[in-house]
């Protein structure tokens, strides 16, 4: 993955845009390394910029558009300043996966998909990590929390949640 | 037991570039680059009976000998590391202990395609792969294994990284090659075939990472030798097991392809977890028709676990217990093919939603008599979308019919899952 990279204000975000295309010389089979550039740099995929990389990459806005909501990876709207995945592939469906994501959604109070309303937490659900040998397991920012059992995974999510929230640490 | 593919160093860390050398690593390159020609190395891959580890188990040799040597233009090489399916991560075990072992069968590969540019796709949430793939090439290269004229034989080679952006249909080889493009993974008409005209138009071999990292071990100690890591004599070389459920140990083991599920499940899993009993597993990832206790004594090979009725795919097993609702496993093995369903053509698109929702219907205990019927209308059905993906779909549905249809019956009967949610 591209370091992070926190840009302060935006024309570095900007000028670090352009130089990624620099980079990748404007070639349109560069669109999905463009993309998830801008997303680490701009934390998702807003309109305004898909239309920008569009005309810059010599593209069809509908086929940069396309391909943004095509793939799991892009998002097109920004998420909480934290964010846990709960998987509910098959190795963690039988062990107990699908309950966690409704005793989270009980937890927090907002449903699969949803950001809480003052933008500090959001929950979604993905089918299969590929982490399967430590099924049932949740994934808090880039942490992968497991535990034996739900309740305890789901204490355990509160509790790293708690930590990064106090030490005011962002992903 | 002898492993080729898996290891790692003693503090269980990712092995380093001198600790791979020092192991003999990048002897295979050396012998091939010294003395063999393209074809002896093409030669060797046909003779030891590798087959593709990616699901699909296509003989190796025979895939790169469909490559036109004669037309004009770059070849490429592509490593399949979008390992999406449920149940299966053995490409991400072995890429964090030993990155080295793919670099190096990746070279000779291309050393025997006439490829000079290459490229690994990395699944999106394999981060840690992909940070310990850089650091090996970036080593490679500075050793001289990669690079232009490798060890003063006029061989080059570089080798790129694309990140991705997260389909499962990209593990499919033609949607694969739309997404290395930079546009959506819907796959193509075949044929014509990537082998003729595949990346930019140009021959194009997609093999699996563990395909690929076997070819050093054919290359250093002769396909013979290679052939004869197997459990029995029609297999050939070793298989990652990815083991998660019910059992004790849920890890990857590398063990002799042919190695009986019993064997598997009793030896390196240490059997069932305290209080469970086996009732079924997935033998080879989430497209693959169930198993239960009659297949305990199946050869996990190729051949033989098609004669039992499924495949043995990428080799990623879930073992089930005697609490797992078939029904409830199948409908969420099903989700995630509907999700996943690229769109393209409509078998697959509409089909999956629907049985989706019957099979929701039949887990809620709203199902009705006709319901096992559509099921098995679909199951055949559904064999004739666009692109494998459906098919697969249906390899847990066709098993469920085949080996459930009491269980489905009874949640139709008593208007329940019997299982109690």
């Amino acid at each position: 993955m591209i370091p992070h990279q926190d840009y302060k204000t935006e024309a570095d975000r900007h000028d670090a845009m352009e130089q990624i295309l620099r980079q990748h010389r404007h070639s349109p089979d560069a669109l999905i390394e463009v993309l998830h550039f801008a997303q680490e740099n701009y934390g998702y995929l807003p309109r305004e910029l898909l239309g920008r990389l569009a005309e810059q990459l010599k593209l069809p806005p509908s086929l940069v558009y396309g391909v943004a909501s095509f793939y799991h990876g892009f998002r097109l709207e920004p998420r909480g300043r934290h964010h846990c995945t709960v998987c509910t592939g098959t190795s963690c469906h039988i062990k107990g996966g699908t309950a966690l994501l409704a005793e989270l959604e009980r937890r927090f109070g907002i449903s699969c998909g949803e950001t809480a309303p003052d933008g500090s937490f959001s929950l979604d659900s993905v089918r299969c990590l590929g982490v399967c040998d430590l099924a049932p397991l949740a994934v808090l920012d880039d942490d992968i929390i497991s535990a034996e059992t739900i309740d305890a995974l789901a204490d355990k999510v509160c509790q790293c949640l708690a930590e990064k929230s106090s030490t005011g640490k962002s992903p | 037991m002898t492993q080729i593919l898996l290891r790692q160093d003693h503090t269980g860390q990712c092995l380093s570039f001198g600790q791979y050398c020092d192991a003999g690593g990048f002897e295979a390159l050396r012998t091939a680059l010294g003395g063999m020609s393209p074809n002896d190395v093409q030669q060797a891959v046909i003779d030891s009976g590798l087959r593709g580890r990616g699901g699909a188990g296509f003989p190796t040799g025979k895939k790169w000998s469909f490559v036109p040597r004669n037309l004009p233009g770059p070849r490429y090489l592509i490593c399949n590391c979008d390992e999406m399916e449920p149940g299966t991560y053995k490409d991400r075990v072995l890429l964090e202990q030993n990155p080295h072992i793919l670099i190096e069968g990746m070279a000779l590969t291309c050393y025997a395609l006439g490829v000079e540019h290459a490229f690994i796709f990395v699944r999106r949430g394999y981060e840690q792969a992909a940070a310990n793939l850089r650091t090996a090439i970036g080593a490679a290269k500075q050793a001289g294994f990669l690079g232009s004229d490798i060890l003063g034989s006029g061989f080059s080679l570089q080798l790129d990284i694309h990140q991705s952006a997260g389909r499962y249909i990209c593990g499919e080889e033609t949607a694969l090659i739309n997404a290395l493009e930079g546009i959506r993974a819907n796959p193509r008409v075949k044929p014509p075939f990537p082998a003729v005209k595949g990346l930019w138009g140009q021959p194009t071999v997609v093999n699996n990472v563990e395909t690929l990292a076997n070819i050093p071990a054919i290359i250093a100690h002769g396909p013979t030798w290679w052939k004869g890591l197997a459990a029995t004599p029609e297999a050939a070389g070793t298989k990652l097991f990815c083991i998660s459920g019910h059992v004790r140990n849920t890890e990857c083991f590398e063990l002799p392809l042919g190695t009986p599920l019993g064997k598997i499940i009793d030896g390196p899993c240490g059997g069932m977890r305290p209080g469970s009993t086996f009732k079924a597993c997935i033998p080879g990832g989430a497209s693959t028709p169930y198993f239960t206790r009659e297949h305990w004594g199946v050869a996990m090979d190729f051949d033989p676990v098609a004669k039992a009725g499924s495949r043995l795919g990428t080799g990623g097993i879930i073992v089930f217990d005697q609490n797992t609702c078939m029904v409830a496993a199948t409908l969420n093995l099903t989700r995630f093919y509907a999700r996943e369903s690229c769109g393209w053509c409509t078998p697959c698109r509409e089909g999956l939603p629907f049985l989706v929702h019957t099979l929701e219907k039949i887990e809620q205990g709203l199902g009705t008599e006709s319901d096992p019927d559509i099921l098995r209308e679909h199951v055949h059905a559904l064999n004739y979308a666009f692109c494998a993906l459906a098919p697969g779909a249906m390899g847990p549905v066709e098993g469920l019919l085949r080996l459930f249809e009491d269980e489905l019956r009874e949640h139709i009967t008593k208007g329940r899952c019997p299982f109690g949610d």
